[in-house]
């Protein structure tokens, strides 16, 4: 199992160097240069050239993602065309924002997702469970930055009751007012978890409890709730695994959602800097993002390995 | 011996190894050495079978035939042509002349496939045009004892045991090959199916002039259909020879175990004890010298050094067995020419 | 029953042919399928939104493009306009069957494209196997580890806005998907005896992915191909709300959604609409996908 573990962790380094590749190939595939971006039309051409050598746009493309790996690797991620800022702060701040409507938004999802489906597979057959399961597919194709716009709506301007724009005061989130703030973009945000965590629990735990085992349990005379815990004990990694999966997902996608409360997460750094054309802000973004992601995915992995040893390959 | 003209298929050497692959670089740890240097030869008509526990490699060895896996080294010979060699017969034109009927009946037809085109898809590989294809395949159907109009347009999951091994059959036939290997043909189906799919068999070789490999763990029907029997153990062959000799007169410790295993309608010749006893070594890094002294009962200190070759011991038949005990100067106590008195083996024999 | 003419048979001769003939998968999961009406009807529902939408200038009550500024942002059911105007007093209604076409058009024609690379691919991979299924499978690796909606986003924000960059951002998006359903199954079947008697009998690698691979692998990469459409057209609309998809004067539900977003502090049910169309649409897909699924499974 260790070997397993290792060499799954070291995975991640040919899957991060093909990861930069295709940022860096993305980067290439703009139209023009970054250059190109920051010279006026009417700089003189020696002006230009300097400009050019000053950013090793002038050396041959392979030097160039050398250099440019080099410099990400060692958290460099150079500096915003726009600002003129390092893009690492603006990064982070970004990304922390992010984390704080992600992060309860998961677990809202995955708590309702396993409430949702554990009901409807005890209930199979019956219209509760139709219930849920519609609920369920409704869940997985909403357009979940429509259903923000409905709640902003809803609750923000029929209702009043709720803000629909933001993150609110500045500061150490706690306050009544951030509190306020988080409510609309997290429940959006929870909306695509839940909907397929509860497509899978609900197919899991029906399979589990078509199992000769959970008849046995009955049989030895087990309460209902006793074999309940057997059964959850079997479904969760499954779930668990899901969940670290659509964490990742909620970090990396959640551009739609930032968009609609214009919350100044990495979604809306990635839009802004879209918009600029500011080329090192977007490339570091996706490239972080990424990695982000690509770290979770081996946690999850390792974690379901630990939990469950069936599991490796 | 035999004649070179009498000869359909002559194997030398075959060799197939597995690598196992473990560790933190996925490095080559160990090899299962499925077949290990298998030769022997298939005459003009005849039905050679191949017997063995399973696991030890008589599977490989029919996919071997085929060219289905690839070989480690080894070469084929189908009547006097030598096989992927250049100058000799290609693969493809091998499988026209070579066929084989699967053992699992379910997984081996095409189940979103008719009957008719499972079997007039192997014609129409081989340029036969679609409508002349499918009148073979009805052709076919009717010699396999299925009645053509009822089965064309049949599915394989509308059918039963015995009518889809037909049907494998058949799909075999299609390509009028002149030797077909018949991996367990019958070991999935029912007794009663068993006996009728079997004399299909035999009523088919005598009418198409065919030639079989039959691989078969059952002896009563390898013994009831075949002209030579070859005994495997662990990827190799330990004794080769006609099936009355080997049935009568078993040489190999491990065919004598095997045999007298078999179960018998003649209650004196029932046993009480097991023959042999514990399960096959792992073949992955299979024991050093005879591959059989682990379980053998008259094992000594040089089966575990040296490898005994396929010796003729019976002179007037083909009768080969790779046994140090029936070499001459092996160094084992019971071989013939060393001034030990007999083993209790031997006596055994003379019985 | 002498006297019975030889006419009067012929039906039992007829009966008997064709219990004579068997049913094949195929013909099975239609059977399934003509059972199920929740399918049926959703089928239905599907087919009337992709006819309306395609005859647009027939079921459109206003040109799209021309709008009044006196009748800005009205309600459903005003004189007129009955489902309303926009934000510049544009008939929503056929504006949304007109936008339709780009909806439907990025949606579904990334998941073909990326069903007939990625299948390739994935059929390839698992019936080769060795090196061929590294080499797919190990570049399908890396695009996994983007996000989804990270990579279309990427892609569309670095080539820049269009319909032409929507739809190359989300083929590639939906690659690895189909490559991984692809491989997985064709190397389930690839594992039964049938496909080994199919190379017995000498046959090539492409009749046999042909003949014996490609029809017991179709149903489940259609199915998964079906459900990817719906979020096919999530993420097409997503990337036009974001201003990187369909630009103007073309228009599309997502692109709608993003001009309305202004409106929604004036006339949200107005604002909401657009929205409900790229629900529905995706809804319809998803269910498409689950009652396939249930029609496929039929046990053979």
């Amino acid at each position: 199992m260790w070997f397993f573990l290792v060499r799954r962790v070291l995975y991640a380094i040919p899957i991060l160097l093909g990861v930069s590749l295709v940022v860096f190939l993305m980067m290439k595939m703009v139209p023009g240069d970054a250059a190109d971006i920051m010279i006026p039309p009417e700089a003189p051409k020696e002006v230009a050239e300097m400009i050019r050598a000053r950013f090793g746009l002038d050396q041959p493309v392979h030097i160039q993602y050398v250099r440019w790996l080099q410099s990400m690797a060692t958290g460099n991620f150079g500096t915003s065309i726009f600002t003129n800022q390092p893009v690492g702060s603006e990064l982070f701040s970004a990304l922390t924002n992010t984390f704080l409507i992600a992060t309860p938004a998961v677990f809202v999802g995955f708590t309702c997702g396993v409430l949702l489906g554990t009901l409807a597979a005890f209930n199979s057959g019956t219209w509760l469970d139709k219930l849920f399961s519609s609920m369920a597919i409704a869940g997985v194709s909403l357009p979940h930055y429509w259903v923000g716009m409905v709640l902003v709506a809803i609750f923000a301007v029929v209702l009043n009751v709720l803000p629909g724009q933001g993150m609110g005061p500045e500061g150490f989130p706690g306050s009544w007012e951030q509190i306020k703030h988080l409510v609309l973009p997290v429940v959006t945000l929870s909306l695509i978890p839940m909907g397929v965590i509860s497509r899978l629990v609900r197919a899991n735990v029906l399979e589990i409890l078509s199992m000769e085992f959970v008849t046995a349990l009955a049989a030895k005379g087990l309460r209902r709730r006793n074999v309940l815990l057997h059964i959850m004990k079997n479904a969760a990694p499954s779930a668990l695994a899901l969940m670290g999966l659509q964490f990742g997902y909620l970090l990396g996608g959640s551009i739609l959602v930032e968009t609609v409360f214009n919350w100044p997460g990495s979604g809306s750094l990635l839009n802004l800097a879209i918009f600029r054309r500011d080329i090192p802000v977007l490339s570091a973004t996706i490239l972080v993002l990424a990695t982000i992601f690509v770290a979770i995915n081996i946690l999850v992995d390792v974690l379901q390995t630990l939990i469950d040893p069936r599991i490796r390959r | 011996m035999t004649a070179a003209a009498d000869i359909l298929l002559d194997v030398r050497n075959l060799k197939r190894y597995f690598p196992i692959r473990g560790g933190l670089l996925q490095r080559q740890v160990a090899t299962v050495q499925a077949v290990d240097d298998v030769s022997f030869v298939v005459r003009k008509g005849e039905t050679l079978g191949i017997v063995g526990e399973s696991g030890c490699g008589k599977s490989t060895t029919a996919r071997l035939l085929m060219h289905l896996l690839k070989l480690d080294s080894g070469t084929i010979t189908f009547d006097g042509q030598a096989v992927d060699a250049p100058g000799g017969m290609s693969v493809r034109e091998l499988r026209r002349n070579l066929q084989m009927v699967f053992q699992d009946s379910y997984s081996s037809l095409n189940p979103r496939c008719t009957i008719e085109s499972t079997i007039a898809y192997g014609p129409s590989v081989h340029g036969v045009p679609p409508a002349e294809a499918r009148r073979r395949a009805r052709d076919i159907l009717g010699k396999v004892g299925l009645e053509p109009d009822l089965f064309v347009q049949r599915y394989p999951h509308e059918l039963s045991g015995g009518q889809r091994q037909r049907i494998n059959i058949a799909r075999a036939l299609a390509l009028e090959p002149r030797l077909i290997v018949l991996d367990e043909p019958v070991s999935a189906l029912d007794k009663s199916v068993e006996a009728q799919v079997l004399n299909l068999l035999v009523d088919l070789k005598t009418d198409l002039a065919l030639t079989y490999i039959f691989i078969s763990h059952d002896l009563n029907v390898v013994q009831y259909l075949s002209d030579r029997v070859l005994v495997m153990y662990l990827g190799k062959v330990v004794e080769i020879g006609p099936v009355e000799a080997i049935y009568r007169q078993p040489q190999h410790p491990y065919t004598r175990a095997l045999l007298s295993a078999m179960p018998s309608m003649d209650p004196d010749r029932r046993v009480d004890q097991p023959p042999l006893t514990g399960d096959p070594p792992n073949p992955i890094n299979p024991p050093p010298g005879c591959r059989f002294h682990t379980r053998c009962a008259h094992a000594e200190a040089c089966c575990a050094l040296s490898e005994p070759p396929l010796y003729n011991n019976v002179a007037t038949t083909d009768h080969h067995t790779a046994c140090h005990m029936l070499i001459p100067g092996s160094g084992h106590s019971a071989a013939p020419g060393t001034a030990t008195p007999p083993s209790p083996a031997k006596r055994e024999h003379a019985r | 029953m002498s006297d019975q003419s030889p006419i009067a048979v012929l039906p039992e001769i007829d009966a008997l042919k064709r219990a004579v003939a068997g049913k094949s998968y195929w013909r099975r999961v239609g059977e399934q399928l003509l059972r199920d009406r929740l399918t049926l009807s959703v089928m239905l529902l599907l087919s009337v939104i992709i006819i309306m939408v395609l005859a647009a200038p027939l079921f459109a009550t206003h040109d799209p493009t021309v709008g009044s500024v006196l009748k800005r942002l009205k309600s459903p059911g005003y004189p007129g306009h009955w489902l309303g105007t926009d934000e510049v007093g544009r008939d929503l209604w056929s504006r949304i069957l007109y936008a339709g076409r780009y909806s439907l058009l990025c949606g579904v024609l990334p998941v073909l494209l990326a069903l007939l690379i990625g299948g390739v691919l994935g059929l390839s991979a698992g019936y080769f196997g060795g090196t061929t299924n590294s080499i797919i499978m190990r570049s399908m690796d890396v695009l996994y580890a983007f996000p989804s909606i990270l990579l279309a986003v990427a892609i569309c924000g670095m080539l820049g806005s269009g319909i032409g960059n929507t739809i190359l951002a989300l083929t590639i998006t939906f690659i690895p998907p189909l490559v991984r359903i692809s491989e997985t199954v064709t190397t389930q079947v690839r594992a039964f005896e049938f496909v080994e008697a199919a190379r017995a009998s000498g046959a090539r690698p492409l009749s046999i992915m042909h003949f014996h691979i490609l029809n017991n692998v179709l149903g489940p990469i259609l199915v998964y191909a079906t459900s990817l459409i719906s979020i096919s057209i999530i993420l097409a609309a997503g990337l036009s709300f974001l201003g990187l998809g369909v630009t103007p004067p073309d228009t599309e539900w997502g692109l709608m959604l993003n001009n309305l977003r202004q409106a929604i502090w004036v006339n949200p049910l107005v604002a909401a609409l657009p929205g409900a169309m790229i629900f529905i649409t995706s809804m319809c897909f998803n269910l498409m996908s689950d009652g396939l699924r249930g029609a496929m499974d039929v046990r053979m």
